[in-house]
């Protein structure tokens, strides 16, 4: 029986999701957009509890994630799948890398006493309060978008070292590829807005 | 073109193009820390929300390969964009006016 394959359909239909979650994020930025223009100086003070310095690292680790991702398709394309599946390993190791930093910076501000609904932070201005619930919403749902993304290009890693992904058929790798890199330009847009507004 | 079958390959990225992307996003990360910390001018947040669009498009350009795109995933893409931005224009004309 001959494989039906529809190139041009997998990948509209992909770029449609992405659509999809662009305005699914946009929802919240207008929020963050909004509430920032209403309490300026809450987000301002809130802003310089951030740890820069992890926000920073963060951001050059899946910079250089969508880096691999981008090559291991380009190095399917050529024919070498040994050096396409090294390069989507390298990829999970780097999300492995900034859940485990995101996980750091989590956990030393819940020590400190600032998480939704603490009784530190309810003592705090309105701004304060919906800077922190938005950090924890909007980093809380990007970070489940990245352990997806781990798991599926897991996925994809078994798939080439299996064959089924190769130099003729990477579609699903192709995919698996603009998923992380929209991942990738959500956080773009997240690190300034939570880490840069002091 | 673009509904051709596996018709990106004629134009594939050598490795070393999406290497000078990732250096050019690394200084624009450099950059706009550096515009936050350093403090010199009170535009900071959009100056470092225009450098993200700059990084986004670098990202959206050459790693998604929006370039060797065809033109309705480009025009889909401008309409979401656009939808984004008459969703926030028509929220705004609600709350500066209350």
């Amino acid at each position: 029986m001959e494989q039906h394959s529809d190139y041009t359909g997998a990948k509209y239909g992909m770029w449609f999701f992405l659509f999809t979650e662009i305005l699914f994020f946009g929802g919240m930025f207008l929020f963050y957009s909004v509430f920032r223009e209403r309490f300026p100086d809450g987000f301002h003070a809130a802003a310089r509890e951030e740890n820069l310095l992890l926000g920073s690292i963060n951001t050059a680790v899946l910079l250089t994630s969508s880096l691999f991702i981008a090559l291991s398709i380009s190095a399917i394309k050529k024919g070498s799948s040994r050096l396409s599946y090294t390069l989507q390993a390298a990829t999970v190791a780097l999300g492995i890398v900034f859940l485990i930093i995101k996980y750091f910076e989590w956990s030393e501000k819940i020590g400190r006493g600032i998480y939704p609904s603490s009784p530190l932070l309810l003592k705090l201005g309105k701004g304060e309060i919906l800077f922190f619930n938005l950090y924890y919403v909007m980093t809380g749902i990007h970070a489940l978008h990245v352990f997806i993304g781990i798991v599926v290009i897991s996925v994809m890693v078994f798939f080439t070292v299996r064959g089924s992904i190769h130099m003729r058929s990477f579609t699903k790798l192709e995919n698996t590829g603009l998923y992380w890199h929209l991942v990738d330009i959500i956080w773009i847009y997240l690190f300034p807005l939570f880490y840069l507004v002091t | 073109m673009e509904y051709g079958e596996r018709s990106e390959q004629a134009h594939d990225i050598g490795y070393r193009t999406y290497f000078y992307v990732w250096i050019a996003l690394m200084v624009l990360l450099a950059l706009t820390i550096y515009i936050a910390v350093s403090g010199f001018t009170g535009y900071r947040v959009p100056i470092n929300l225009f450098i993200a669009s700059l990084k986004a498009a670098l990202v959206l350009f050459f790693f998604m390969h929006l370039r060797q795109e065809g033109n309705f995933i480009k025009w889909m893409l401008f309409l979401t964009v656009m939808a984004l931005m008459a969703i926030i224009m028509l929220t705004y004309t609600d709350t500066w006016y209350r």
